[in-house]
């Protein structure tokens, strides 16, 4: 009789154990994401939102026993203060866990303060400034910095390309000026020599690139190298480029993948083959994990649809923060999420990424890649690779960069 | 008997005080204790407030349409901003001082030019002064950080107590709130003075003004410049409570918010930005919330919506049901 | 530098004035007869872009019908519109037409956005208008050329609309004094129904045309409207010629000054304007008030 009580009483303990664990780790961690869902910056929300997504799809079991609620702020226009605002109300009304998402580095640079007051993560998934890492111990970047791209390009310029002068076209503002700075010193540091620098315009409108680009024509470098914003700007580059014969005019147009995104390749036609870029992604990546996001991708959004950078960097983001949340058993501060993130290593869709213990910024491979026309579609044609690429502006601590 | 003197009776009974002026600061005062989390959203309101009320003053008042005011905001708040950064002057009110200096002086010089035209060569004029101004710091970015902004600036303690809170934002929104007291005191001042009447006389008859012999243009380079200053001061606050600014303090997106919401609002009834920034950024803030891709349909819709059914915004529509409301009574 | 180069730059310019021209001339119009304020002119020019663009896409019908098209739906839409709402705002104050037209954007943006999607959208042009075009003694971008053609053709039309017939006879006297006008028995209300329809399709047809150098998504009508407004408020209001050489003067000078000073920017276009109208406030052709 007393056995029996005894079992059911160790029975009824061990039930009850369960009940009590499975309810402690039955924890929901809160992420806030601020994306711009509205204004000038809704396409690249989507696409980032839909990159969360897709990971959350193929990944049910990355989370552990964690449920992950994210709660959307839109950051609306890139003034910086709406997404301050967001973040603030995030972190004291809906106390999130995590911050993610920042499209806009005017958003990250606004938002830094108050990550660090709180003591809460911040993962970046574009937000492209370099010096941005160095403004918060709480801020890690899944996405890129602008000098990733720019410096692997003025090396592949001068290595690959063999091209000795070059004239740089960018948009004037931050991104367009350190992609400069990052194209000169990569190229400059292998014996190439910028002979002009062409500011083209701001980013908020796509101006008739035209004089721009007969001023480059006339100066006849090897290369021409062109930063503008992802989107309707870069597809106005492949047209000009084309509509001035510079092709034949023996100039050669290389740029970051901003100019080539994935979204918009189909709509340049025939006007951007042979166009050379460096980045870390384009949806042609011919490796098995890209393969599966690709395939899930145009399941869930339709076949003439496409990720492309941007997707790619949400996938990555949510990756990281499941690494976070996994590893910190739900425990989650901005101290011990970047410990946890020190020297992190994925598998992503872009390839193998880890970010960097020292900078707390990504290090990833640089994909060169061709424009060509197979099948009658645009696809990237992989013609080299540069691996582990650092932040270069971080390493050589140029300007703002620590 | 009637007064011997009835038009400055009437003119004096102007600045009498009524009970519902003290309204607007009790609610600031309750939504502090009433909505502890929302404080930099708050601040926000507030820092709109006085940049409306600044707008109020020239178009409501004046009968000045400009959609460039934010270059006064956007001077301002860089004023502050540069110094911080550059100078490291970075105690708070002697920096809004500043800001209110430079915006004031940028708006009687712009004022003295542009002002001797009118209608839409007016708006033309402002628009292009201040995208001007938008390109200079673009191309200064060098010193203003371009569109990236000035990042991580710090600031002194208030009065060198009261050190601002980036994420509870308390110290800021009491120092916005005494500023644009401050401020309100003085535009209130303004508008029931003389030099107040005689810019709606300006507004509402130039010729006649001018018959009487009025210095019109001094006028309204004047109140131009005054506005401008408070629109300076404005911008400084923004800069100070938000610790950054970057190129979009000067952009077209912030003027012609500004001018929505006092139209909004009511224009040339002082508490028009009050009611309208309230209005319109609470209703953005609750259905940007709800539907982050769907809420300016909301917006848009509401604006058009008031514009047909309620002339001259919301405090236009409550005098006309208030003058119903008196007139049916006594009927 | 070169004639061929010289003449490239001028004909640039030419066609980014030209598109400038084609979706400004029905703001001028409306802005200078009705008297009405209406910010809300790039949405037309938007809806018209995104009207091509889709029925090409879907439809598969081409680009010139395509653009017809477009003229038909947006000059029928902007009828409704102004049957149904500006009507109401002609006695209202500017401001009331201001809050309304912003409030009209935003509409047209959201909705846009939410029955099309975020992104921008191309219009794949025909083959005719693509490549370069061989002019004898020198070769140039095709869609340059087409447009020039286009705006040249149009500005004739129309100041021969406005100059020899009857009805151009009446908006130009309506717009010079309405209280007269109306006096003689011409019919005002309808004229504005009119002028409207004719200035929003008009725009609808820029939007389309042009999308290859303004190109095309939610944000086009906030983006582009400081340049429409330049160009009307330069020109002169309620003066096609006035438009016309605004137009053409804006283009030409913002291609001209890219190529020699990138550095300046759009500052350029900013101080010329401000110094043109400090100049002659009533715009270069427009009336001495």
């Amino acid at each position: 009789m007393i056995r029996r009580i005894g079992v059911l009483a160790l029975a009824l303990a061990a039930a009850a154990l369960a009940a009590f664990a499975t309810g402690a780790s039955a924890q929901t961690v809160k992420v806030g994401v601020v994306l711009p869902y509205s204004g000038i910056g809704a396409e690249f929300a989507q696409q980032v939102d839909r990159g969360m997504k897709i990971f959350m799809q193929l990944h049910p079991g990355a989370f552990g026993s964690y449920k992950i609620e994210l709660v959307k702020r839109d950051s609306k226009n890139p003034s910086g203060a709406p997404a301050k605002t967001a973040v603030q109300e995030l972190i004291t009304q809906d106390k999130v866990d995590i911050l993610t998402g920042f499209i806009f580095s005017p958003d990250a640079i606004a938002s830094a303060p108050l990550v660090t007051e709180a003591n809460k993560p911040m993962i970046i998934m574009n937000a492209g400034t370099a010096w941005i890492t160095d403004l918060s111990p709480d801020i890690a970047r899944v996405s890129f910095s602008m000098w990733h791209a720019g410096f692997a390009m003025g090396q592949t310029a001068a290595k690959m390309l063999h091209a000795k002068t070059a004239v740089v076209g960018y948009t004037d503002y931050p991104p367009g000026k350190d992609s400069l700075e990052a194209f000169k010193h990569g190229f400059e540091a292998n014996g190439g020599k910028v002979i002009d620098a062409i500011p083209m315009g701001s980013p908020a409108k796509v101006p008739d690139f035209t004089p721009f680009f007969q001023r480059v024509k006339d100066e006849k470098p090897d290369v021409f190298f062109v930063f503008v914003p992802a989107g309707d700007h870069a597809v106005a580059v492949a047209k000009t480029y084309a509509a001035l014969g510079m092709k034949q005019a023996g100039i050669k147009l290389i740029g970051p993948g901003d100019i080539t995104q994935d979204t918009e390749l189909q709509k340049m036609g025939d006007d951007a083959v042979g166009l050379i870029t460096v980045h870390h992604y384009n949806a042609d990546l011919d490796n098995p994990a890209n393969k599966r996001f690709v395939a899930a991708w145009k399941k869930e959004y339709g076949a003439d649809s496409t990720p492309d950078f941007m997707a790619v960097q949400g996938y990555d983001g949510m990756a990281a923060i499941a690494h976070v949340v996994t590893s910190l058993k739900g425990k989650i501060d901005g101290t011990s999420a970047m410990k946890a993130l020190e020297g992190w290593k994925f598998d992503s869709p872009q390839g193998p990424i880890m970010i960097d213990p020292a900078t707390r910024d990504i290090v990833m491979n640089e994909y060169v890649s061709e424009l060509e026309k197979k099948d009658g579609r645009m696809v990237q044609k992989n013609i080299g690779v540069i691996k582990a690429v650092k932040d270069m502006c971080k390493e050589l601590k140029v300007g703002r960069c620590k | 008997m009637t007064s011997p003197l009835p038009a400055a009776e009437a003119l004096a009974r102007r600045h009498r005080l009524r009970w519902w002026e003290a309204l607007p600061w009790a609610a600031a005062m309750a939504a502090y204790f009433v909505f502890p989390t929302y404080l930099a959203f708050g601040t926000q309101v507030l820092v709109t407030v006085l940049f409306v009320l600044s707008l109020d003053l020239v178009l409501g008042y004046a009968g000045i349409v400009t959609l460039g005011h934010a270059a006064f905001f956007g001077a301002g708040a860089y004023t502050v901003g540069l110094l911080a950064q550059h100078a490291g002057w970075n105690e708070p009110l002697s920096g809004l001082a500043a800001a209110a200096v430079v915006a004031g002086l940028l708006g009687l010089a712009s004022g003295f030019v542009v002002l001797r035209t009118q209608g839409l060569t007016l708006l033309m004029l402002t628009l292009c002064t201040m995208a001007l101004l938008e390109e200079s710091a673009n191309m200064g970015a060098a010193w203003t950080g371009g569109f990236d902004g000035l990042p991580d600036l710090q600031f002194k303690p208030l009065l060198g107590l009261f050190r601002f809170e980036q994420l509870s934002y308390r110290p800021q929104y009491f120092y916005a709130l005494a500023v644009l007291f401050a401020c309100f005191v003085l535009v209130r001042t303004l508008v029931h003075s003389p030099f107040g009447q005689s810019l709606t006389g300006i507004r509402e008859n130039l010729l006649r003004m001018h018959a009487v012999g009025a210095p019109v243009h001094r006028r309204l380079v004047t109140a131009y410049a005054i506005s401008a200053a408070l629109a300076g001061v404005a911008g400084g606050l923004f800069t100070q409570c938000n610790a950054y600014v970057n190129l979009a303090v000067l952009g077209l997106d912030r003027a012609a918010g500004a001018l929505i919401i006092l139209i909004l609002g009511g224009y040339g009834r002082l508490y028009g930005a009050f009611v309208g920034a309230v209005a319109y950024m609470v209703l953005e803030h609750v259905l940007a919330r709800a539907y982050p891709t769907a809420w300016q349909l909301g917006i848009g819709l509401l604006l058009m919506a008031v514009a047909l059914y309620a002339r001259n915004g919301i405090l236009g529509l409550a005098a006309s049901l208030a003058r119903r409301a008196s007139g049916s009574r006594r009927a | 530098m070169d004639l061929a180069n010289v003449l490239g730059i001028l004909l640039g310019g030419l066609a980014s004035g030209m598109v400038l021209f084609i979706v400004s001339v029905g703001l001028s119009i409306t802005m200078g007869l009705m008297g009405f304020v209406n910010l809300a002119h790039g949405g037309f020019a938007m809806l018209g872009g995104y009207v091509v663009a889709l029925s090409m896409r879907s439809l598969g019908v081409p680009f010139v019908p395509a653009l017809a098209i477009a003229f038909v739906a947006v000059a029928a839409l902007s009828v409704v519109l102004e049957r149904l709402f500006y009507a109401r705002l002609y006695r209202a104050g500017e401001l009331d037409q201001v809050l309304f037209t912003i409030g009209l954007i935003f509409v047209m943006i959201s909705a846009v956005t939410l029955a099309v999607g975020p992104e921008a959208q191309t219009l794949r042009l025909p083959e005719w208008l693509r490549g370069q075009t061989d002019l004898g003694f020198m070769r140039y971008r095709s869609y340059s050329l087409a447009l020039i053609a286009a705006g040249s053709a149009l500005v004739v039309v129309l100041w021969l609309g406005f100059e020899r017939t009857r009805i151009g006879a009446q908006i130009r006297a309506a717009v010079d004094n309405r209280r007269m006008a109306e006096s003689i028995g011409v019919n005002v209300a309808r004229l504005f129904t009119l002028t409207f329809a004719l200035g929003s399709g008009l725009a609808a047809v820029g939007g389309g045309l042009g999308a290859e150098i303004l190109g095309l998504d939610p944000q086009y009508p906030l983006r582009y409207l400081v340049y429409f407004l330049i160009v009307v408020s330069v020109g002169g209001l309620g003066r096609v010629t006035g438009v016309f050489f605004a137009a053409l003067l804006i283009g030409v000078l913002d291609f001209v000054l890219k190529i020699r000073f990138p550095q300046g920017g759009t500052l350029f276009i900013y101080a010329l304007t401000l110094g043109l109208l400090l100049w002659r406030p009533q715009g270069l052709f427009g009336k001495r008030a």
